[in-house]
């Protein structure tokens, strides 16, 4: 494999504690020397990549993706999400297991990380907690983490019975594995007749929509880290997926304080949007869990900035067109993620918000490889492996759905303005995207 | 470091919720919302004016001009009433209804939309099942759209009927409103206040025209932050106060088939919210009487009531055809420049 060489940027890389301008030489997919400007020693037949006045840092690491396959590859593709991954900074993603079939196998498992599937950048598949995602029956843990699996998380769903959240935290925290959970109490937002399509209030009641109460996530987040305390022995780790309430928030920060391994994530669309960006009936503003209240969303913002998130995620879930366009209620749950969470992350947090640069990087890189157990991963120390981002962090852009890569457009972020924009990304050492090639 | 962040949180600018860039078309009649006052004005005095016009003229204004009626749900009064409009100003009209079309066969609204401009509809009037729908109708076809009724959401048209009914009663039928024309005048809606376009629309609409409305049912029914719908709206629990600061009362059919297993105890209900003849003799001997139908005699309101001088509930009916003479001239007569967003 061929050497490069990426000379003349500043590279932060939060978890080495490194800010500053340097030299980086990646060789054999790893990195290989780290030096002080022109210092580095062996250059020889390596390409050089001019960054000079570019950020180079650890390429990003998106721990909750849909990335549809297997079985719906109309939305998008393995080889389609990795190459929005690529083109939003991203080296690794890990890939939630509502596909078609549900990934509850070895099999499936490996099948998403066989070269087949052309992936742009590291696929880290997440099993299903439960055979079939349905809640009943906890799958072989062992055998999931030995095909490559990363994580297990019914996603979509929550595991609503105690006793098979119990085995499946003792399960996971016996092969080490966290177990991710969609905190969705059903019995409060899904009837027979009926599924909440948005937040419960005052914007949901004008609309004439039925409406998602935050008492459906914070109670199952409530229950699930009581479960974790009375396995405290076993030192289970719960993560809380796409977190979206002030109530939930609480609980975490307060089970942390307890000592329980209990983390969570917070997407984009929460920590920026509201119910009210719903608007007249927007398809691309319904997800689940939906868009909060202000007043949660600004407990989200404060969060992120006092350090009690973990990590930002974006639940890039991809849908056609055609299933968006329909009626409210009809639609189905999710947007687009990957190549708006960097430029969104840039132009709120960094420049709006003023959290520093490193803490961001962190959140989206060094924090959720350390939560999946990603080694050598989410940070740029010499032999760690040669996944880069290089961007400008002062470029402001304008972002089209249109022009992206993933197979799918809907987001609510279309034609917004964006801070930071990919210069190259880097995956094991090769160029997996290069902003040149558009 | 991070203590220092967080007091200035309450400072932090967010992302601005964009305008809406509905209505798309200056014909459509999405939401009562729609309608600035003066648009609301023209409307009650062409509704007066076509009602007056002699048939034969009438019927040239929209001579041989296509309007569609799509309807997701059934519909005795509203139907009848936009197709006898549509009728009298000359339209030919097509109803499609979802049990007798390609509806049944799968086919997506935007899809029976795009098919019905293509057979030469230049407007739809539709009703719908989903809040919402027909923002999707008009954002998918670009043609007038005329709300039906949608969902839980709003049924514009009952709210003007509604209106055109108080103002015949209350204020001898004039026509140009402003923001003190109902000032003084308390509306109460009572009953199913959750489940009801008609509510919705008549919250909206009728404070900007200075009344009150207080929405009057149990919490089942009426959550508490009904209260945050708007401006000028309050909720009570207590029917009996509510009916005696009334000078308009509105009685709505509780909808069974919107429920979804809420259980709703009808005798409790009754006893507590049914509009009888005692009640209204001695709280509310003036009030107008209304519903927007069907009624369900000895439910929310009992025959006598129903039947009884106070009730208006046939010239609501009547007024109507008026209104929707007014409503579906407007959609495919109207210009850019009128209406718009209130």
């Amino acid at each position: 494999m061929t050497a490069l060489v990426i000379r003349g940027g500043n590279l932060i890389d939060p978890a080495a504690g490194v800010d500053g301008p340097k030299d980086i030489l990646l060789k054999d997919g790893r990195v290989a020397e780290i030096a002080s400007p022109g210092k580095l020693k062996t250059t020889n037949g390596a390409d050089v990549l001019d960054a000079t006045g570019l950020t180079i840092a650890p390429g990003l690491i998106d721990m909750h993706v849909h990335l549809r396959e297997p079985g719906q590859g109309y939305k998008e593709t393995i080889a389609t999400g990795t190459a929005a991954a690529a083109a939003g900074g991203f080296t690794s993603v890990a890939a939630m297991p509502n596909t078609t079939p549900v990934n509850d196998s070895p099999e499936t498992t490996r099948w998403m990380q066989a070269q087949e599937r052309s992936a742009a950048v590291r696929v880290f598949p997440i099993a299903a907690a439960t055979r079939g995602s349905k809640g009943e029956t906890v799958n072989d843990y062992a055998a999931l983490k030995a095909a490559g699996a990363v994580a297990v998380s019914d996603d979509g769903l929550p595991i609503l019975k105690d006793n098979v959240m119990r085995e499946a935290l003792a399960a996971a925290a016996r092969v080490g594995l966290s177990v991710i959970q969609h905190a969705e109490d059903t019995r409060q937002t899904r009837t027979a007749n009926w599924s909440a399509s948005m937040n419960a209030g005052p914007t949901a009641f004008n609309l004439g929509l039925r409406g998602w109460p935050n008492e459906a996530e914070s109670a199952i987040v409530e229950r699930d880290i009581r479960l974790v305390s009375e396995l405290r022995e076993a030192r289970p780790h719960l993560h809380v997926a796409h977190i979206s309430t002030a109530a939930a928030l609480n609980a975490v920060r307060q089970a942390r304080r307890n000592g329980l391994r209990v983390t969570c994530e917070v997407t984009p669309h929460h920590f920026l949007l509201t119910d009210e960006h719903v608007g007249l009936y927007d398809t691309n503003a319904k997800m689940c869990p939906p868009l909060r209240s202000a007043a949660d969303r600004d407990a989200l913002i404060e969060a992120i900035l006092d350090g009690v998130v973990d990590a930002i995620a974006t639940d890039h879930a991809p849908h056609a067109v055609h299933e968006k366009e329909v009626e409210f209620e009809r639609a189905p749950n999710g947007i687009i993620g990957l190549e708006t969470a960097l430029g969104l992350c840039l132009r709120w947090l960094y420049q709006e918000w003023k959290l520093p640069l490193g803490r961001i990087l962190s959140l989206l890189s060094a924090q959720p490889a350390a939560l999946l157990g990603l080694k050598g991963r989410g940070t740029l120390t010499v032999g760690s492996f040669a996944d880069v981002v290089v961007f400008d962090p002062k470029a402001e852009w304008s972002y089209s759905a249109r022009e992206g890569k993933s197979k799918s457009r809907n987001t609510p972020f279309d034609g917004w303005t964006m801070q930071g924009k990919v210069r190259w990304t880097i995956s094991e050492g090769r160029i997996a995207y290069s902003a040149e090639t558009v | 470091m991070n203590s220092a962040v967080a007091p200035v949180r309450r400072q932090l600018r967010t992302p601005p919720v964009a305008a809406s860039p509905f209505p798309l078309n200056p014909g459509s009649l999405l939401s009562v919302q729609d309608l600035t006052l003066d648009a609301l004005s023209h409307l009650l005095a062409r509704a007066t004016a076509l009602e007056n016009q002699d048939p034969l003229t009438r019927a040239r204004i929209l001579a041989k001009r296509r309007i569609a009626l799509l309807f997701y749900e059934s519909s005795t009064r509203t139907r009848t009433s936009f197709e006898l409009a549509a009728k009298g100003l000359g339209a030919d009209t097509a109803l499609v209804s979802s049990l007798s079309s390609s509806i049944e066969k799968g086919e997506s609204l935007k899809d029976t939309g795009l098919t019905l401009r293509a057979l030469g509809a230049e407007a739809i009037i539709l009703r719908h099942a989903s809040s919402g729908a027909p923002w999707l109708l008009e954002a998918s076809t670009r043609l007038p759209v005329l709300n039906a009724g949608d969902g839980m959401h709003e049924h514009p048209t009952q709210a003007l009927l509604d209106l055109r009914t108080i103002l015949a009663r209350l204020r001898s039928g004039i026509e140009t409103v402003n923001a003190e024309t109902l000032a003084g005048v308390t509306v109460s809606i009572v009953g199913d206040i959750l489940h009801s376009r008609v509510a919705r629309s008549n919250m909206l609409l009728l404070p900007r025209l200075g009344a009150r409305v207080i929405l009057c049912g149990p919490p089942a029914l009426l959550p508490e932050l009904a209260a945050q719908a708007g401006p000028g709206v309050e909720i009570a629990r207590d029917f009996e106060a509510a009916l005696a600061r009334s000078q308009v009362v509105m009685m709505l059919r509780i909808q069974a088939e919107r429920l979804a297993g809420l259980q709703l105890d009808l005798e409790e209900y009754k006893t507590a919210y049914q509009l009888t003849g005692q009640r209204l003799a001695a709280l509310a001997p003036t009030a107008v009487v209304l519903h927007p139908g069907p009624i369900i005699r000895g439910l929310e309101l009992t025959a006598g009531v129903a039947d009884g001088p106070q009730s208006a509930i046939l010239e609501q009916v009547t007024n109507g055809v008026a209104v929707r003479m007014a409503v579906v001239e407007r959609a495919l007569t109207a210009k850019a420049d009128k209406g718009g967003r209130a």
